[in-house]
């Protein structure tokens, strides 16, 4: 029978790091998926999840055990994603005269018949992931779990340490912003 | 063209994304490669291993030096004893000198 999460921990926290590498290979799916969401390149989402394990085996002392391992796991994970998106912030696409062929053929659709334009298309997601990258870091960072992720207000202020109130003015603040980008879009394309 | 209905459309599209939750091969031993670099070093246990290794050279040693020992003195009664040989050596002249008294 394998060990649970919880007699894992234990052995790690008593000293039998080797004990830790079950619980990698068990969340690192979904730690990647998560990182995945928040950054493009190959090599920093494999910073970003390396990190999250690190920072999880230093904290592991600080686990309660109050709520399942994965969802502590989970909002070290958001947290870390949120601190790669403020270091990184600078780097933030500024101009959208680099949307590709496909983004504009898609974008031209919508235009003529907004119902044909399907949602399914890559040329969509690309758009979506390029909209979001011009987003300011609190702001994508809401986008992505309310929206995208479809999480209440109460467990991203769990996740983020944020108060409801604050979540709620972010959130706010952040569909603002993603209307203004979009309307800068349509003008610099359509205008 | 409403940004509203566009930014719907395009949170809708990111929502049917699949999840790419794909993991490079053996990346747990390479996070785990990486936390056993970072494991502050033991001075204890530096020093600890190489004074048991001596430890037990030296108690190995001593053991054959007791074995040796036991295994080449010479018989007792092949030659007079050590101590009987010492006596006359150290007494010697007071032997003499106590002879001349008398």
């Amino acid at each position: 029978m394998e060990p649970t999460d919880a007699e894992l921990i234990a052995a790690v926290i008593r000293g039998d790091s080797a004990s830790f590498e079950p619980l990698i290979a068990k969340y690192q799916a979904r730690v990647f998926a998560t990182a995945r969401r928040y950054a493009r390149r190959e090599s920093e989402v494999e910073d970003i999840v390396q990190e999250v394990f690190i920072k999880a085996y230093q904290k592991l002392g600080g686990f309660r055990g109050e709520a399942p391992f994965e969802h502590w796991l989970m909002r070290l994970a958001v947290r870390t994603c949120y601190d790669f998106l403020r270091a990184h912030q600078r780097n933030r696409e500024t101009a959208f005269t680099e949307l590709t062929q496909p983004e504009c053929d898609w974008l031209d659709q919508y235009v003529t018949a907004p119902d044909n334009a399907d949602e399914n298309a890559d040329a969509a997601r690309q758009l979506i992931h390029r909209i979001l990258a011009r987003l300011s870091p609190s702001n994508r960072l809401v986008i992505t779990l309310l929206e995208i992720e479809e999480r209440t207000v109460k467990e991203i202020a769990e996740i983020t340490g944020w108060s409801i109130p604050l979540v709620k003015v972010r959130a706010f603040r952040a569909r603002a912003e993603m209307r203004k980008i979009l309307a800068k879009i349509t003008k610099e394309k359509y205008m | 063209m409403k940004p509203n209905d566009l930014q719907t459309k395009l949170i809708r599209a990111a929502r049917q994304e699949p999840l790419q939750d794909r993991v490079p091969y053996a990346f747990e031993r390479r996070i785990m490669a990486r936390l056993a670099a970072l494991q502050p070093v033991n001075l204890w246990a530096l020093w600890g291993r190489p004074l048991w290794r001596a430890a037990l050279s030296c108690v190995a040693l001593t053991v054959l030096c007791g074995i040796w020992s036991m295994t080449a003195a010479p018989k007792a009664d092949a030659t007079d004893s050590f101590s009987q040989a010492f006596d006359r050596a150290v007494f010697a002249s007071s032997d003499q000198h106590l002879e001349d008294v008398w």
